[in-house]
C-alpha cells in the first residue's frame, strides 16, 4: 500500500527550518526511509510566502499569491512511502522529525495512475 | 452525598475491581463484550442511585447484581425463553447470593477471583497475536480503545475493530474460561507473559535494553504483572517478568537530565534509581530461583539485576551479562536478544566478534530496527571505523521517534571513541 505522509507546520517553522540539527534530523529520516526500501518519493516545501495558487472558474484563470486557504498550519513537506499496511505507515509517521512539534497526516493513495505497477481501475 | 464524591467512589471501585467484575461475569457467560456492556450499564446505574441511596456497603456486590440483571435482560432479548431458562436461573441465584453475602469472606466465596482465567482467554492462541495485549488491557483494566490505540500507534478505528473481532472470536469459538493444565501450561503461560510485556514495552525504543522512553502503559503492565504473580505465586517466569519490569521502572528518574536530555543506562546516576523497586525486583527473582525452572524473563531480569548492582559505569560485569545473553538467545532468539548479546560481546572486549554477530542477523529483520543501528554504530566506533559508525548512527537517528534519543545519537555520532 502506498501512503502519503503530509507534514503540516506553523509559519514560524518555515523561518527556522534551516538550523543544523533540523537539517541533520531530516536527512537521517530520509536516509532511513530509503535504506528500509519504503521510500517512493517526497520533498520538503518552501514556505507559504512563496506559494502561488491557480484556479480556473468559468473558463477564467485566476492567479493569486499565497496558499489556497488561509490556515494556521501549512503543508511543509510530503513523502510517499510503500509499506504493507497502515500500522507500518503510522510507525514511519511517528519517526518524522517534525512529528513531536507539528503533525504528520497519513493518507492512503488512491489507485495510482502514476505507478506502472498499480492495478488498472476496473 | 455530592456528585463528585460519588464519582470518586465509583472510580475507586472501578480501579480496584474492574477486572475482577469483568472476569467474574465473562467466566460465566463466555462473553467478554456482553460482560463489559453489562458492567458499563451497572456503573451508569450506580451514578444514578448512589448519590441518592449512599454508597452501598459492598459496592462490588451491588455492581455485580446490577450487571447481572442487565445481562439477564440482554440474554432474554437474544435467546428464546426455553434455551435461556437454566442459565438465567443460575445467574439470578448467584447474583442473589452475592448481594446477600454478609461478610467479606462470604462475598469472596460467592465472588471468586476469575482474573487468571480471563488473562488466559485474552492471550489464547486462537486470538490474533496483535489483539492479545490490547484485549487484556481493556478487559482487565478497563482502558479505553482510543488510549490503547495511541500507545500502540494504531488508528483508533482499527483498534476498536480489532478488539471487537477478538471478543466475537471468544464467544463464537467458545474459548473456554479455564486455567490450562500441565501439558500446555508452559506455552500458554508464555503467551500471557508476552502480552503483559508487550504492554510494558509498547512505545519504547532503546539502545541496548528496554530502559528508555515513552512508557505509555508501563504502570498498567506492572499492575497486571503484580496481579499475575499473586494469582500464580509458584510460576517462576511470572516473577521473572515482574522483576524485569520493576528493574526498568526503577530507572525512570535517572533516564533524563533536568533539561530532558537522554541518558543511556551506563551513564545514569544509580543514586536516582528507586531502591524499593529494585529490592522488590530482587525479591521476586530470588523466589523465582527457588522454583528451579529457568526461562526467558528470569534471564532478562537477571541481566537488569547486574546493571542495577553496578558500583560505577566502568564496573559493569559485562562477561556475566554476556553469559546471560548466551542463555537468553537460546530461550528467545528474537532480534532484541541478538542485538543485546552483540553489545555484551563488544563491552566484554570483543568488538570484532560483536560485529560478526550483528552481521549474522538477516538484513531484512533490521532494516527499520533502531537499536540494531545504534549498537552497530557503537561497535564500529570501538573498531575505529569512524565513517561507518557515523553512517550507522545517522540510520539509527532516522529510525527513532524519540527526539531526545535522536539528539543523543547525533551527539554520539560526533564523538570519537
Amino acid at each position: 500500500m502506498k501512503y502519503a505522509l503530509l507534514v503540516h507546520a506553523t509559519p514560524e517553522y518555515f523561518e527556522q527550518r534551516n538550523d543544523a540539527a533540523a537539517l541533520a534530523a531530516g536527512r537521517a529520516y530520509g536516509e532511513a526511509l530509503i535504506a528500509a526500501g519504503v521510500f517512493v518519493g517526497g520533498a520538503g516545501l518552501d514556505g507559504p510566502q512563496s506559494t502561488t495558487t491557480v484556479t480556473v472558474r468559468d473558463g477564467k484563470r485566476h492567479v493569486h499569491d499565497g496558499p489556497y486557504a488561509e490556515t494556521k498550519e501549512f503543508l511543509a513537506g510530503f513523502g510517499i512511502i510503500e509499506v504493507p499496511n497502515l500500522d507500518a505507515a503510522l510507525e514511519w509517521a511517528a519517526r518524522h522529525p517534525l512529528a513531536d512539534r507539528f503533525s504528520v497526516e497519513v493518507r492512503p493513495l488512491l489507485g495510482s495512475h502514476f505507478s506502472a505497477s498499480a492495478p488498472k481501475p476496473a | 452525598m455530592s456528585d463528585s464524591a460519588t464519582q470518586a467512589a465509583i472510580e475507586a471501585v472501578a480501579r480496584q475491581s474492574y477486572g475482577r467484575l469483568i472476569a467474574y461475569l465473562a467466566a460465566r457467560s463466555g462473553d467478554v463484550a456482553s460482560a463489559e456492556d453489562a458492567l458499563g450499564d451497572a456503573f451508569v446505574a450506580a451514578l444514578e442511585r448512589w448519590p441518592m441511596d449512599g454508597i452501598p456497603q459492598k459496592p462490588e456486590a451491588w455492581l455485580l447484581h446490577a450487571a447481572r440483571n442487565r445481562a439477564i435482560d440482554a440474554a432474554r432479548r437474544r435467546q428464546t425463553q426455553q434455551e435461556a431458562e437454566p442459565i438465567l436461573q443460575q445467574a439470578a441465584e448467584e447474583a442473589q447470593q452475592i448481594a446477600e453475602a454478609h461478610t467479606i469472606a462470604e462475598a469472596k466465596e460467592h465472588f471468586p477471583d476469575e482474573r487468571l482465567k480471563l488473562l488466559f482467554v485474552c492471550a489464547h492462541p486462537a486470538i490474533d497475536a496483535a489483539a492479545r495485549t490490547p484485549l487484556m488491557l481493556q478487559a482487565v483494566l478497563g482502558i479505553d480503545a482510543a488510549r490503547i490505540a495511541s500507545a500502540f500507534l494504531v488508528s483508533p478505528a482499527a483498534m476498536a475493530q480489532r478488539l471487537v473481532r477478538a471478543k466475537n472470536k471468544i464467544r463464537a469459538a467458545a474459548i473456554p474460561f479455564c486455567v490450562p493444565g500441565p501439558p500446555e501450561w508452559e506455552e500458554r503461560v508464555s503467551f500471557v507473559l508476552d502480552a503483559i510485556y508487550s504492554a510494558y514495552t509498547t512505545g519504547w525504543e532503546s539502545l541496548n535494553d528496554s530502559a528508555s522512553t515513552h512508557h505509555a502503559l508501563a504502570g498498567e503492565a506492572i499492575a497486571i504483572g503484580r496481579t499475575l504473580v499473586s494469582l500464580m505465586p509458584t510460576e517462576p517466569e511470572a516473577r521473572g517478568l515482574l522483576a524485569l519490569m520493576l528493574h526498568c521502572e526503577a530507572r525512570r528518574a535517572a533516564r533524563y537530565t533536568s533539561e530532558g536530555e537522554f541518558i543511556p543506562l551506563d551513564q545514569q546516576n544509580p543514586a536516582l534509581w528507586s531502591r524499593p523497586l529494585i529490592e522488590e525486583a530482587e525479591a521476586h527473582l530470588r523466589t523465582a530461583a527457588t522454583l528451579h525452572r529457568l526461562g526467558r524473563y528470569q534471564l532478562e531480569a537477571a541481566i537488569q539485576s547486574i546493571h542495577a548492582s553496578r558500583a560505577a559505569p566502568d564496573r559493569i560485569d559485562w562477561p556475566q551479562i554476556l553469559l546471560l545473553y548466551e542463555g537468553l538467545v537460546r530461550f528467545a532468539p528474537g532480534i532484541g536478544s541478538l542485538v543485546g548479546r552483540a553489545v555484551a560481546l563488544a563491552q566484554s572486549g570483543e568488538p570484532e566478534a560483536a560485529l560478526r554477530a550483528l552481521e549474522e542477523i538477516p538484513a531484512a529483520r533490521v532494516s527499520d530496527y533502531q537499536p540494531y543501528w545504534a549498537a552497530r554504530a557503537h561497535v564500529l566506533q570501538l573498531l575505529g571505523r569512524m565513517a561507518d559508525a557515523r553512517r550507522a548512527y545517522t540510520r539509527a537517528a532516522g529510525l527513532t521517534d524519540d527526539p531526545t534519543l535522536r539528539t543523543h545519537l547525533f551527539q554520539r555520532s560526533a564523538q570519537d571513541a
